[in-house]
């Protein structure tokens, strides 16, 4: 089953039809929900009006990327048990969120990260700090996803090389992937704010979550339910037999007779283990969704909804993944794409034509298309906001204006800040797109456990923090996370790094830096703090009450 | 304080000192400690079998890979059993924060609301 000869130019027509049709309800959201955004609360948190079943779909429109969407299900259906692991981390996660973070954050804060990490510090170091954690996150994020989108868009389309349609290569294809991303997430913040963006999460939640369900359950069928035979086949199509269902494949892979390597590969996956499960709650751009809710309780109860959304994604990732394996085939995908994130694609298209015949397929596939592009641009929208609101909130006026600067001039900033930052992510994306930058993603959340949550735990819990503390806190654990990666095999010395094999200035053995990077963030919070005398019991007081009471909390605002 | 009133400066009604005396309010010491009672022993239980799952999948292979029935093998098994948790937690969450917390909060909130008119 090869995309690309399958592919007719009316197929593909097909699936630009779907997209665009995607495309145009979401602008036409865009612009609904941009009509009713004054404020400065309305850009940044969308009103604060939005209920926890909604809040919980946007959360999942945020969360559930394309590398989720396609990537787990092509990691599991190439190296199969492994691919697991990347979910059941992204899951667990959650926790954190739920029992710790939100709705102390929502109860306390205002509109960014940073509102909660300065409460009690002196403004303008923390909230720099602060918002240079927050931009070094989702760009990295960002850049992942829009490094991909260019690729994916032409695998979606099936333009191989040497390939055209309507006069674009593959080369030009990928670009032209990248700029429309780029034009759209910067149209749904900037005129649309949060509450536009959140309606526009919510709708491409629907859309991916759903058929995702759809194809997982069409996947079942062909088993009748019966999820030990869809195993026992992916195992045996795949050659690897027993061990395809095993650990080990993918991550902390053994290397017979190199006992340091396996070593290192073992304390990698443990390393990524770990970034995984205490990055999320660290991830801006996740946070700023609480401030959408009226209260703290809501925001607590959208965390509920989330956490059964992408449970469920999930879930379903699996049954497509091995569905893949066993339906697709390893050869297929590889042919396809050597990443596997043509599986789930690939296998919509199976399945279809197992249905209906060649239109069954095309259809099929059309829709499974457009779910990863609707995955690519409610996450790329949800990283843009994130950026802008810190700009605009924490480095405009925060630091730059001492927080004198009005609504207006803040949201206007924010709005040129988004265009901005839109524009760098597509110039970049466009010159690195044959880079290989999936490590981006592991180093997002990387950045995010090590910088951010100890930081915003301690500010919520530990009434000895201070500015010291704080600083120390973010600084160590962001440039700790990243000069790992820049050290260690992803980035050189060996031929699948971002610089080739050509420069080796690799020493740390690592490509997940959070096992070193994360205990590294948290001594330096603990050191600093203890270095600095500036203590302020008092105003720690008023924001533990605060947290967990929600007195005198940011209300929704009334139109 | 270095904070602006722009910031984050609490409704006129309230001031950050009427909020700050209850935290010493034998009231709102005890709803802390029922609070992290709950949260610090169950996320620390789940994150602890979270790592024990990746630590076997690191170093327990031949563990994990014992097949239970069909193809169905312990890794697979302990790998939705992180699902099971994580649902589980959250249900139980919920419902101690309904049963428990919410009431407490939301009468010391009002407490302070009411009491802080000065």
């Amino acid at each position: 089953m090869n995309l690309a000869q399958e592919m007719s130019d009316s197929n593909r027509i097909l699936t630009i039809a779907l997209f665009m049709v995607m495309v145009l309800v979401t602008i036409l959201i865009t612009i609904q929900g941009g009509r009713k955004t004054r404020t400065a609360t309305d850009f940044h948190s969308g009103g604060r009006g939005f209920s926890a079943v909604q809040n919980g779909f946007a959360v999942a429109g945020d969360y559930v990327s394309a590398a989720s969407f396609l990537g787990i299900a092509g990691t599991i259906a190439l190296y199969g048990y492994d691919g697991f692991l990347y979910s059941i981390g992204f899951l667990v996660a959650w926790l954190v969120a739920l029992l710790l973070v939100a709705e102390s954050l929502r109860n306390s804060g205002r509109f960014t990260v940073a509102d909660a990490l300065s409460y009690r510090m002196k403004q303008r170091p923390v909230r720099t700090a602060a918002s240079i954690a927050t931009l070094s996150i989702s760009i990295f994020y960002l850049l992942a996803q829009m490094v991909g989108t260019g690729a994916l868009v032409t695998l979606l389309l099936g333009i191989k090389e040497g390939e055209t349609f309507l006069g674009m290569d593959s080369g030009a294809a990928k670009v032209v992937g990248i700029v429309v991303t780029g034009l759209l997430m910067v149209a749904y913040v900037a005129f649309g704010g949060m509450k536009g963006t959140t309606w526009v999460q919510i709708f491409q939640a629907c859309v991916k979550i759903g058929l995702a369900f759809v194809l997982a359950i069409l996947v079942l069928v062909e088993y009748n339910f019966n999820l030990s035979d869809l195993l026992g086949d992916a195992a045996s199509v795949s050659g690897q037999g027993a061990a395809f269902l095993e650990p080990g494949l993918r991550y902390g892979t053994e290397v017979p007779g190199d006992a340091l390597q396996t070593l290192w590969n073992k304390l990698d996956l443990i390393s990524l283990g770990l970034a995984l499960v205490l990055g999320t709650a660290g991830l801006p751009h996740v946070l700023i969704r609480f401030y959408t809710t009226p209260d703290g309780k809501t925001a607590r109860r959208s965390v509920n909804w989330a956490i059964g959304l992408i449970g469920m994604f999930y879930l379903l990732t699996l049954v497509l993944g091995f569905g893949a394996a066993a339906m697709v085939g390893r050869e297929a995908i590889i042919a396809e794409n050597p990443a596997g994130n043509s599986a789930a694609p690939q296998l919509s298209q199976v399945i279809g034509e197992n249905i209906a015949g060649s239109t069954g397929g095309a259809i099929m596939l059309a829709l499974i298309a457009s779910a990863a592009f609707a995955a690519i641009l409610s996450v790329v929208a949800g990283l843009i906001i994130a950026c802008s609101s810190s700009l605009a909130h924490d480095l405009y006026n925060g630091v730059f204006k001492h927080g004198k600067a009005s609504g207006h001039q803040e949201v206007v900033f924010a709005k040129f800040a988004a265009v901005g930052v839109g524009a760098i992510a597509v110039v970049i994306a466009v010159f690195a797109q044959d880079l290989n930058v999936a490590f981006l993603v592991a180093l997002a959340f990387a950045v995010a456990a090590s910088a951010n949550l100890p930081t915003l735990l301690f500010s919520l819990f530990w009434k000895r923090f201070n500015t010291a503390g704080a600083v120390a806190g973010i600084y160590g654990g962001l440039i700790s996370a990243i000069s790992l990666v820049i050290f260690s095999p992803t980035f050189s010395g060996t031929e699948t790094s971002l610089l080739g094999e050509g420069v080796d200035i690799a020493w740390f053995p690592l490509s997940n830096p959070g096992l070193v990077s994360i205990p590294f963030g948290l001594v330096c919070a603990v050191v600093g703090t203890l270095m600095s005398k500036e203590s302020n019991p008092d105003r720690f007081a008023s924001m533990q009450v605060r947290a967990l009471t929600g007195a005198g909390a940011e209300r929704a605002s009334v139109h | 304080m270095t904070t602006t009133p722009e910031d984050h400066g609490p409704p006129a009604e309230v001031s950050d000192a009427d909020i700050a005396a209850m935290h010493d309010d034998p009231r709102f010491v005890e709803l802390k400690r029922t609070l992290f009672r709950f949260t610090v022993p169950v996320l620390l239980a789940a994150l602890a079998w979270y790592l024990v799952y990746v630590l076997l999948s690191a170093y327990a292979r031949d563990f994990m890979g014992i097949v239970l029935f069909g193809n169905i093998n312990l890794g697979l098994v302990l790998g939705l059993s992180q699902f099971v948790v994580t649902f589980w937690v959250t249900w139980a969450y919920s419902r101690f924060t309904a049963r428990k917390f919410d009431r407490q909060s939301a009468e010391l909130r009002d407490d302070i609301m009411n009491g802080g008119t000065r």
